[in-house]
């Protein structure tokens, strides 16, 4: 297979600086690649081809005569199916959605486009961002590249599942809970979870607003850090958004405490995982990085906290979904009870149904204070906890996940088994801190193990810093799925 | 724990505007009954003097001058309704009279 769709991020705007190969070629691979690979069910819709040939041609002729835009000039990159780009679908993998067009761009799709990045389309994804195996797709789950059987995490799924299979260099997802990481963990790349307000949410279909990031997930932390570059910013458009504060941009070079919580190392963590991140700290040390015991007690109450929060939010966000300004229309439906009811009974998936539901009850009165209330209670322990141990430590290592990539099938029995597989990435999103995946080895079927670097908020520097020590001194990035 | 009749389930589906079927209430009202039942352990701790946190990362309002800026035009903001009448969105009717 032709070495071109190896190539990241970093070396493609080298090599296409230096002439070497031109975007025009490096979208032919990419059309090549995505071709090949129909049946992971990745993509939900692609540019059309001569759209993206043209595209590509006109970046060469933009760097022939010096003016490339950036460093993503010519660069493709795959976009989740929830964030929107004029003239393609978004359709958050939903029924619900099908067809529906955004008139604009969200901001993170602008500030690509004003790089020139080329946009091949819309990454399949767990309905309205709302699972963690991409198998509530209401368009088919993807395959994992690694293990046709398996599945490649949610919701970014499509995300991660693209960047593995060497289609892209690059993709953006979305994380509410671990939507970004634990894709990223289970497909064998690098995923980053922004702090919260780094990057705006402008043009992203909203899940819960006070949890949500989109991110980069690509294969060197290096590439990570360029497409994070290209994101970050305060933007008029998304009042949470704010710029990183300068004084914690600037990473240290020297020595480096990180912290390391029992509490993500206890009996449910597979040994395989286990033994793979003490053989990643073992590398770590011999690059002046020391590493600490210390507790996040309220860890384990962090499930049950993000699923009143998120649901309650969620149910908010999605009351949009009505009908009547996008989006389908049940056309049997007589009085406006109906149209809505039958409208949204019939577009959304279980999964979505259910998140409402709880959601719904989490803030309804009668149980506001007991449920939706203690949970922000509790979400100000898990802040509470993160604080602490921040005044000792510069980040924090847990694995990815407790296990590697799962089977089709496997969780979809009960819906507490799935949300319970969130439990290392959740308390992240709860306390709105940075957190980066980066693999870290392969367990003996062969299926890629990924770690997880927890960072101050605005920290992003310093997890990028520890990433690329490891990730210069290891090769894990290189094997490719068969 | 908090467990869920087929009334609560019913008014909950009202409140969201979501219609299921009497299977479909039957296997949610279990769904909803297990989640519930696990988030019961936030009981355990004691949160009286905690105060509640919306956003983990502190934010500030943003304002900015009260000054008309671009918006969709009409005819593309109409455009991926299901049903417009040219001039605005078309709903059932719900005034009689």
């Amino acid at each position: 297979m032709s070495k071109m769709c190896d190539i990241g991020i970093g070396e493609m705007t080298r090599g296409l600086e230096s002439g070497a190969f031109t975007s025009e070629a490096l979208i032919r691979e990419v059309l090549s690649q995505v071709e090949r690979d129909q049946a992971l069910n990745i993509w939900l819709e692609l540019k059309p081809s001569d759209v993206l040939l043209a595209e590509a041609k006109t970046s060469d002729e933009r760097r022939s005569e010096g003016k490339a835009l950036g460093p993503l000039d010519g660069v493709p990159i795959g976009i989740k199916d929830n964030i929107n780009v004029r003239g393609l679908k978004t359709q958050c993998a939903s029924k619900l959605l099908e067809g529906y067009r955004p008139p604009f761009n969200a901001t993170v799709v602008e500030k690509l486009l004003a790089q020139g990045a080329i946009l091949v389309g819309k990454l399949n994804m767990d309905e309205f961002a709302m699972g963690s195996s991409n198998e509530y797709s209401a368009y088919g789950g993807v395959k994992n590249p690694w293990d046709l059987t398996r599945v490649p995490g949610g919701s970014s799924g499509g995300s991660a599942a693209a960047v593995a299979a060497r289609h892209v260099p690059g993709a953006l997802g979305t994380d509410t809970g671990g939507s970004i990481r634990q894709p990223a963990s289970f497909c064998g790349v690098v995923g980053l979870k922004p702090t919260y307000s780094a990057v705006s949410r402008y043009g992203v279909v909203a899940f819960a607003s006070s949890l949500d990031q989109v991110g980069p997930l690509a294969r060197t932390v290096a590439d990570v850090e360029t497409l994070f570059e290209a994101l970050r910013g305060e933007d008029p458009l998304d009042s949470t958004s704010q710029e990183l504060p300068h004084s914690d941009s600037a990473p240290s070079k020297g020595h480096l405490r990180v912290g390391v919580p029992e509490e993500y190392f206890g009996e449910g963590l597979s040994d395989e995982v286990r033994g793979a991140l003490e053989q990643a700290k073992a590398v770590w040390q011999q690059f002046d990085v020391e590493f600490v015991p210390i507790n996040l007690p309220h860890t384990h109450y962090g499930i049950a906290t993000y699923y009143l929060i998120a649901t309650a939010e969620a149910s908010s966000n999605l009351s949009r979904f009505d009908g009547i300004r996008y989006g389908q229309r049940a056309s049997d439906a007589r009085t406006l009870e109906e149209v809505y009811e039958e409208t949204r009974g019939r577009g959304f998936g279980k999964e979505v149904k259910r998140r409402i539901m709880l959601g719904t009850f989490v803030l309804s009165s009668g149980y506001y204070d007991a449920y939706y209330k203690k949970a922000q209670k509790v979400r100000t322990l898990i802040c509470q906890d993160f604080d602490k141990a921040f005044e000792t430590v510069d980040a924090i290592l847990t694995p990815t996940t407790p296990s590697t990539a799962f089977r089709a099938g496997d969780n979809l029995k009960d819906p507490l088994s799935m949300y319970l597989a969130d439990v290392c990435t959740i308390n992240c999103n709860l306390a709105g801190l940075p957190g980066l995946s980066i693999p870290c080895g392969f367990d003996s079927a062969g299926l890629p193990i990924g770690m997880q670097l927890l960072g101050k908020p605005f920290g992003e520097a310093t997890l990028f810093e520890l990433g690329k020590r490891y990730e210069n001194a290891t090769q894990w990035t290189e094997r490719r799925p068969s | 724990m908090t467990s869920l009749d087929e009334k609560a389930v019913e008014h909950l589906a009202t409140l969201a505007r979501l219609k299921f079927s009497q299977e479909e209430l039957k296997t949610i009202r279990g769904d909803l009954e297990q989640i519930l039942g696990h988030v019961d352990q936030l009981t355990e701790l004691n949160t009286d003097a905690v105060e509640p946190t919306s956003h983990g990362v502190a934010l500030a309002a943003k304002f900015r001058e009260d000054i008309r800026g671009a918006g969709l035009e009409r005819d593309i903001a109409l455009a991926e309704a299901p049903e417009n009448l040219g001039e605005g969105f078309c709903v059932p009717k719900v005034i009689d009279g």
